[in-house]
C-alpha cells in the first residue's frame, strides 16, 4: 500500500495488516511476550502487526492473500524447526512466536542484501522516494552495507562496470546494452512501469487476479529472467487485456509501477477521504494532495463500497476538473443566436432571476421549472427541488433517474415498499447464484463487477440475460452457466416465462410467500403466470432464447441456494420497464429471496447520486422521502419548514417540460448538472423545446451541449471543490469532502441558494451540514443522519433513524416495508417500436469502461486513449450482408433520425442486434432514439430502437448543421475592461 | 526474458486451423495446457504468437496466463530450433570435470551463444542442468541421444556427422 506516507487519521487506521482479516473463533498466542488474541485463520504476521508488532515484509500487503515469497518476514516459533513465514503461518492456541531474533535478524538482512544487489541505488532521485516500502524495510533490517559486487542485474542500461568475470555477458566490450535491462513502459497514460526497479515480488499480478480479476499481468520466464509481463511477449500495459484500474500501482512495494502525476509532482502531503463521483458504486477515494494541488486519487480501504478497489475513472480520470474547457466566470447572453458576454456573480444572477420571474409574471407561475442533477450532492438536489417548490412556487422538477431508473423506483415501490435496492455490495459474498439482466457491471459498475467476479471464481453460478455476449459472459476464470440472448424489448417474456418455469415445476417458496407475501395475490399471479402462453416453449419464437436453455436457468436459480438478481438500464429504458422491475421482484419473492445476505433485488444505479437525487424529491409528484406531493400531511412539513404554500398537483416531467415548451407555455429552465440535449432521447426533440424557452440557465462545469440554447451559464463546481453527501446504489450515504476551494468562487449550492435569494427568497444556509439537517428534520428515512454520525461511523445506509440508528444494510429482513410484499401481474406488451422491411435491425445503447454518460468528463481526460469515439458493434453476418468491414463509416438510421459513426464487427452481438455507446456528442446517438418511453414513469426506451445500418461516407447533414450551431453558440465575447 | 537467437530468423506462419485441433484434442483432460503446448511444440517446433490468445480462449484464461506458462519452461520455443538440438550440461559435476571450458570452446567455435543456432541451421546449442549422467562428466545430448565424457571435438564430429 503505497499510502503510509501521511499520518493516519486516528479513526481509521490505514496501516497495511500484511494479510487479510479472517472470523474465525478467538485464538489466544503470544507474540514477543505479548498476548494476542486474534480470530483463528489470522496469519501470525497479522497478529502481530495488530498487537503492534510489525514484521517486516515486501511480498505481503493485506488486500492479497498471504504468498510467502519474500522471505523477510521469517520468525521464529517456540516448538517448531526452521523459521516459517509469518504471513504463511495461521495462529494456533498457545503459540509463542519470536520476531525479533539473532537469527531472523540475520536472515533478514541477508535476504534484504540479495534484493538490493539487484536494485538501483538511487533513492533520492527515485520517484517513490519516502513512499517506498524496500526502502523502509531495508531501514526496518538495518541494512548497512550491501557485500556482493556489481554483477549481471537488471537495473543499468549497459554493462559498463560489471565485475563478475564468470559470466560471459559481463565479458562484452564496455557500453554494450544489458540484455537483461528493459526500459520504462510509458504506454499507459496514467501510470509507468519502470522494471528496473521491479524486486518481482508478485503484488501486482496477484492484484490483478485477486482484487481486479482481469488476469494481465504474469511472471515471465523464471529464476533470475522473472520479470513482471502484461499480456503477452508481444504487449506492453496498453495493448494487454489491463483495464487500468490501477490495483496494481496500489499494491507496489517499490516505484516500480507508479502514477505518472507522483513522479511528475512527487509524493503528496495531506489527504482529504472522500467520494467518486462517477458511477453508483460510491467508491471512497483518498485525494492526496500537495496544498491544493490533486497529485493522485487512492482507493481508501475502508471504504464499505470498494474496500480499497478502484477503476480507471475514479482513480485516474480526474483531470476533467483542471481542464482549460472549465468556464469559471459566470456569463449571459439575450438570445442564443449572440455570443456569451462573461459578467460578475452578481450581474449574471440577477439578469437570470429577473428574466425567470419576468417570465412567471407573463406566462403564468408554472412556466418555469427546475432539472436536478444526480451528480450532484444531496444537499445541492434538495436545495433545487426547494426553488422549485418553494421559490418558483410549483412542482416543475425533473432529475436524469427519469430517463434511467425511474422504472425501479416505481416497480420496487409498488412490489416490495422502497424505491431502492435490498441489498449491500457484501452481499454479494454470501451468494450461491446470481442473475444480472440488463446490466454491464465490469464495464458500466467496475468495482462492484470485481467483487461479483471473486464471488464468481469462488463458484456462484452465474445466469446472464443480455443481448450481448458481455465479458461476464465468458472472460478469464470467469462463464456464464447460462447465457440467455434474449431480443431487445422482451425482458417480460423472458422474465415472465422463468416465473412460469418455477411455479409450474413447483420450485416455489410456497413457505416463504405464505409468511412473507400477499397469498391472495399470489394465487392470482400464479394462475395467470402458470398459462401456457408464457412457458419459455411458447415465447422462445419472440425472445429468441431457446425453451431448454431457460428452463436449466430457472431451475439453477430456484434451487441453488441464495439467489440475487442485478440489473441495470437494459431493464428499466424500455417501454415497460416498470414492469419487468416489478417481474424481477416478482421472481425474487417466488424463489424466497429477499430480506438476507446474499440474495435480494439489486438495480446497479447509474451515477454516483441518482440515488440520492431520487430520495431528495426530484420528481414531480414526490416530496423529498417518496412521499406524495398530494399527501396533506406531507405538505404540512414542508410547509412548516420552509414557510410557503406547496402546490399539491404534481408538476412536469423533463419529456412534458419539453412538449410544453415546443407548445409555448413552458418557457424558463433551471438546469444544474445535467446535459438534457445529449442524454436526452430524441435530440431534435430537445432542441426544438429548448429553443423555444426564453431563459435556459445552464450550471454545469463545462459549456455542454444544453448550454448552446441557454441564455445564462453558472459555472459548476467539481465534487473534489465541495463538502455534500452522494447516496450510491446500495443506498450508502458517503461523505465528498472539500478537497479545493472552489476554482469559480462557490459551491453549487451556494449557486443555487444565491439563484434563490435573488429571486426573493431568504435561505442562510452556512455549510451543507445544514442543509442534510433540514433533511433529517423533514424526512423520516433520513431522520438520524448528521454529519457528526457520518464523521464516526464513515457511512450510512438509509433508512437511518431512532429505529435503525446504524442505518440498514438489508432492507426488508423482518418483513416487507409495504406490509406483505405484493405480487403483480406481468403481462408483455410488445414495444410500438417494431423492426420492418425499412429499419429490419435493433439498436441497443450501453456503456464502456472508460468513458462515462456523456463523457463530458472522461473525454477530457487521458481516458480517450482507450475509446474516442463512439463505434457501432454489429454481428458479422448483419455487416456481411449489407457489405460492411470493420472500421468503416457507417450511416445509422431510425423512424427518429439519423447518424453516421464507424462499425466494428463482433461476435458479441447477437444477429439482428447492434450496439452503441453515448459518449460523444459527435456521434449523437440520441437523434436515433425515439420518443416511446415507460407506460408508467416515462423513462425513455433507449434500449430499443429498430434500425438500418449502410455504408456512408461521414458524418451526416444533421450533424454538420449540428456542430455548425454548436459552434456558433459557444462564442465567448472578450471580458469588457 | 529468455535470451534469443541473436539474429532471429523470419518466423514461419502458423494459421489458426493448424492450431485448433491440437487444442480441441486435449480439452477433455484435466489440467490441458501443458498437453496442448507439447503437441503445438512437437507439430511446429515452437509455440507460434497465434496460439496464445486461442489457447486463452479454450482455457478461459488470460492471454498473460498462457504466456506466463510458455515462458516459464526453456523446452517451449518461441522460435523453432535447428534442425538438431545440443544440449550441454552446466551443472556442478561436468563443471568440475571442466564443462564449462568445453563449452566455452565449443560455442567459438560454431560462432555461436548459448541458445543461439547455427546459421546453416543445423543445429542449436541449449544449456542443460544435470543430465543424470554425472558419472561420465562432462556430459551433452544431441537431440535424443546422450554423450558422456564429452569433448569439443566429439561432440563438433556428432553434429557435423547429422543429417
Amino acid at each position: 500500500m503505497k499510502d503510509f506516507i501521511i499520518p493516519n487519521d486516528k479513526s481509521f487506521d490505514d496501516k497495511d495488516m500484511g494479510t487479510p482479516a479472517r472470523t474465525g473463533k478467538p485464538v489466544h498466542l503470544t507474540i514477543d511476550g505479548a498476548e494476542v488474541t486474534v480470530p483463528a485463520g489470522t496469519s501470525v504476521m497479522r497478529a502481530a502487526a495488530e498487537a503492534g508488532l510489525d514484521i517486516p515484509k515486501l511480498c505481503a500487503t493485506d488486500s492479497l492473500e498471504a504468498f510467502g515469497s519474500c522471505r523477510l518476514c521469517v520468525v521464529e516459533i517456540e516448538g517448531r524447526r526452521g523459521t516459517p513465514a509469518s504471513c504463511t503461518t495461521p495462529v494456533h492456541d498457545g503459540m509463542v512466536v519470536h520476531t525479533q531474533s539473532e537469527k531472523v535478524r540475520k536472515i533478514r538482512k541477508g535476504v534484504m542484501e540479495l534484493y538490493i544487489s539487484d536494485h538501483p541505488l538511487d533513492c533520492l532521485t527515485c520517484s517513490a522516494n519516502g513512499d517506498c516500502e524496500l526502502q523502509d524495510m531495508a531501514g526496518a533490517v538495518g541494512l548497512r552495507d550491501m557485500r556482493y559486487e556489481t554483477g549481471e542485474n537488471h537495473y543499468a542500461p549497459s554493462l559498463a562496470g560489471m565485475l563478475s568475470k564468470s559470466d560471459r555477458r559481463a565479458q562484452a566490450p564496455e557500453g554494450e546494452a544489458n540484455p537483461q535491462y528493459l526500459p520504462c513502459d510509458e504506454s499507459n497514460p496514467y501510470f509507468t512501469y519502470d522494471p528496473s526497479k521491479c524486486i518481482v515480488c508478485n503484488r501486482c499480478v496477484r492484484a490483478c487476479e485477486e482484487v481486479q480479476g482481469t488476469f494481465a499481468l504474469t511472471i515471465e520466464g523464471r529464476g533470475f529472467d522473472s520479470r513482471v509481463s502484461a499480456g503477452t511477449g508481444l504487449d506492453d500495459f496498453l495493448s494487454s487485456d489491463c483495464v487500468s484500474c490501477g490495483a496494481c500501482v496500489q499494491a507496489c512495494p517499490t516505484a516500480t509501477l507508479q502514477e505518472k502525476s507522483v513522479a511528475e509532482m512527487g509524493t503528496p502531503t495531506r489527504s482529504v477521504v472522500t467520494t467518486c463521483a462517477y458511477c453508483g458504486v460510491g467508491c471512497s477515494f483518498k485525494a492526496e494532495l500537495q496544498g491544493d494541488q490533486l497529485v493522485r486519487m487512492v482507493p481508501w480501504k475502508h471504504g464499505k463500497a470498494n474496500r480499497g478497489h478502484s477503476c480507471v475513472k475514479g482513480r485516474f480520470a480526474y483531470g476533467y476538473a483542471d481542464h482549460p474547457d472549465r468556464i469559471l466566470s459566470p456569463m449571459i447572453r439575450d438570445s442564443i443566436d449572440e455570443p456569451w458576454r462573461e459578467v460578475g456573480w452578481k450581474e449574471a444572477l440577477s439578469f437570470a432571476a429577473g428574466k425567470m420571474r419576468g417570465l412567471q409574471e407573463k406566462y403564468g407561475q408554472k412556466s418555469i421549472g427546475v432539472i436536478t442533477s444526480s451528480r450532484c450532492t444531496n444537499e445541492e438536489t434538495y436545495l433545487v427541488q426547494k426553488l422549485a417548490r418553494a421559490v418558483f412556487g410549483n412542482n416543475n422538477t425533473d432529475t436524469c433517474a427519469r430517463v434511467c431508473h425511474s422504472p425501479t423506483g416505481y416497480g420496487l415501490g409498488q412490489t416490495f415498499g422502497t424505491s431502492a435496492g435490498t441489498q449491500d455490495f457484501d452481499s454479494v459474498e454470501q451468494t450461491d447464484v446470481i442473475i444480472v439482466i440488463g446490466a454491464n457491471p465490469t464495464d458500466a459498475h467496475p468495482v462492484f463487477g470485481s467483487r461479483m467476479k471473486k464471488r464468481l471464481r469462488e463458484g456462484a453460478k452465474l445466469i446472464v440475460i443480455d443481448p450481448r455476449k458481455i465479458d461476464l459472459v465468458k472472460s478469464a476464470h470467469i462463464a456464464a452457466n447460462h447465457h440467455l440472448p434474449l431480443r431487445p424489448g422482451t425482458n417480460v417474456a423472458v422474465v415472465s416465462a422463468l416465473a412460469h418455469v418455477i411455479v409450474t415445476e413447483g420450485l416455489a417458496d410456497e413457505a416463504y410467500i405464505r409468511e412473507r407475501c400477499d397469498w391472495d395475490e399470489y394465487l392470482a399471479y400464479a394462475e395467470f403466470i402458470s398459462e401456457d402462453r408464457h412457458s419459455p416453449e411458447e415465447t422462445q419464437a419472440l425472445t429468441g432464447v431457446p425453451a431448454e436453455e431457460l428452463r436449466a436457468a430457472a431451475r439453477t436459480f430456484a434451487t441453488g441456494g441464495n439467489g440475487a438478481i442485478y440489473y441495470g438500464l437494459g431493464v428499466t429504458e424500455h417501454s415497460q420497464g416498470s414492469t419487468t422491475v416489478m417481474g424481477i421482484a416478482n421472481l425474487a419473492m417466488l424463489t424466497g429471496n429477499v430480506g438476507r445476505p446474499g440474495v435480494g433485488v439489486n438495480p446497479l444505479r447509474g451515477q454516483n447520486n441518482v440515488q440520492g437525487s431520487c430520495d431528495m424529491g426530484s420528481f414531480p409528484h414526490e416530496l423529498p422521502g417518496y412521499r406524495h406531493v398530494k399527501g396533506q400531511e406531507v405538505r404540512d412539513i414542508f410547509q412548516k419548514t420552509w414557510g410557503v404554500e406547496i402546490d399539491p398537483e404534481p408538476g412536469l416531467r423533463i419529456p412534458n417540460m419539453l412538449d410544453a415548451a415546443v407548445d409555448g407555455t413552458f418557457k424558463g429552465l433551471y438546469c444544474q448538472g445535467e446535459d438534457i440535449l445529449q442524454s436526452d432521447p430524441d435530440t431534435k426533440h430537445v432542441s426544438a423545446g429548448l429553443a423555444a424557452m426564453e431563459c435556459v440557465i445552464v450550471h454545469d462545469l463545462f459549456l455542454n451541449e444544453t448550454a448552446n440554447y441557454a441564455h445564462v451559464f453558472l459555472p459548476g463546481s467539481t465534487f473534489l471543490e465541495k463538502d455534500g453527501t452522494f447516496t450510491n446504489a446500495e443506498r450508502r450515504i458517503n461523505r465528498v469532502r472539500e478537497v479545493m476551494a472552489p476554482k469559480a468562487d462557490y459551491a453549487d449550492w451556494e449557486v443555487t441558494q444565491l439563484l434563490a435569494n435573488a429571486m426573493g427568497a431568504n435561505w442562510s444556509y452556512s455549510h451543507p451540514s445544514e442543509i442534510m439537517a433540514e433533511i433529517a428534520m423533514t424526512t423520516p428515512s433520513f431522520a438520524g443522519v448528521t454529519y457528526d454520525v457520518l464523521e464516526e461511523k464513515g457511512s450510512v445506509q438509509w433508512p437511518c433513524n431512532e429505529e435503525h440508528p446504524d442505518g440498514t444494510p438489508l432492507m426488508h429482513v423482518d418483513g416487507f416495508v409495504r406490509g406483505k410484499g405484493r405480487f403483480i401481474v406481468t403481462e408483455y406488451v410488445a414495444t410500438e417500436e417494431k423492426t420492418g422491411p425499412r429499419f429490419p435491425l435493433l439498436l441497443t445503447t450501453g456503456r464502456i469502461l472508460s468513458q462515462y454518460n456523456v463523457g463530458a468528463q472522461t473525454r477530457r481526460t487521458d481516458n480517450s486513449i482507450w475509446h474516442d469515439e463512439d463505434v457501432l458493434e454489429i454481428h458479422p453476418h448483419d455487416a456481411e450482408v449489407r457489405g460492411l468491414t470493420d472500421g468503416q463509416w457507417v450511416r445509422l438510421a431510425s423512424r427518429s433520425g439519423e447518424t453516421s459513426l464507424r462499425a466494428k464487427v463482433s461476435d458479441r452481438m447477437s444477429p439482428g442486434v447492434v450496439y452503441t455507446t453515448f459518449h460523444h456528442p459527435d456521434t449523437q446517438a440520441n437523434v436515433i432514439t425515439t420518443d416511446f418511453s415507460d407506460w408508467a414513469t416515462n423513462c425513455p426506451e433507449y434500449k430499443v430502437t429498430a434500425v438500418q445500418v449502410s455504408l456512408s461516407n461521414g458524418p451526416t447533414d444533421w450533424q454538420e448543421e449540428y456542430n455548425a450551431q454548436a459552434e456558433r453558440s459557444r462564442r465567448i465575447l472578450p471580458a469588457a475592461e | 526474458m529468455n535470451p534469443q537467437p541473436r539474429a532471429p530468423q523470419a518466423l514461419p506462419e502458423v494459421g489458426e486451423e493448424e492450431i485448433r485441433p491440437l487444442i480441441d484434442r486435449n480439452l477433455h483432460l484435466e489440467g490441458p495446457l501443458l498437453p496442448m503446448l507439447h503437441d503445438i511444440q512437437a507439430a511446429f517446433g515452437h509455440i507460434p504468437e497465434t496460439a496464445v490468445p486461442m489457447l486463452a480462449a479454450a482455457l478461459n484464461l488470460g492471454r498473460a496466463e498462457v504466456h506466463g506458462v510458455i515462458s516459464f519452461y526453456h523446452d517451449f520455443r518461441k522460435a523453432p530450433a535447428g534442425r538438431h538440438v545440443l544440449k550441454i550440461c552446466r551443472a556442478e559435476a561436468c563443471q568440475s570435470m571442466g564443462g564449462e571450458a568445453m563449452a566455452e570452446r565449443l560455442l567459438a567455435q560454431l560462432g555461436l551463444d548459448w541458445h543461439g543456432t547455427s546459421a546453416d541451421g543445423r543445429v542449436t546449442v541449449e544449456p542443460v542442468y544435470c543430465l543424470g549422467l554425472c558419472a561420465c562428466a562432462p556430459a551433452a545430448m544431441l537431440d535424443e541421444t546422450l554423450m558422456g565424457r564429452a569433448s569439443e571435438a566429439r561432440l563438433m564430429a556428432a553434429v557435423e556427422g547429422a543429417e
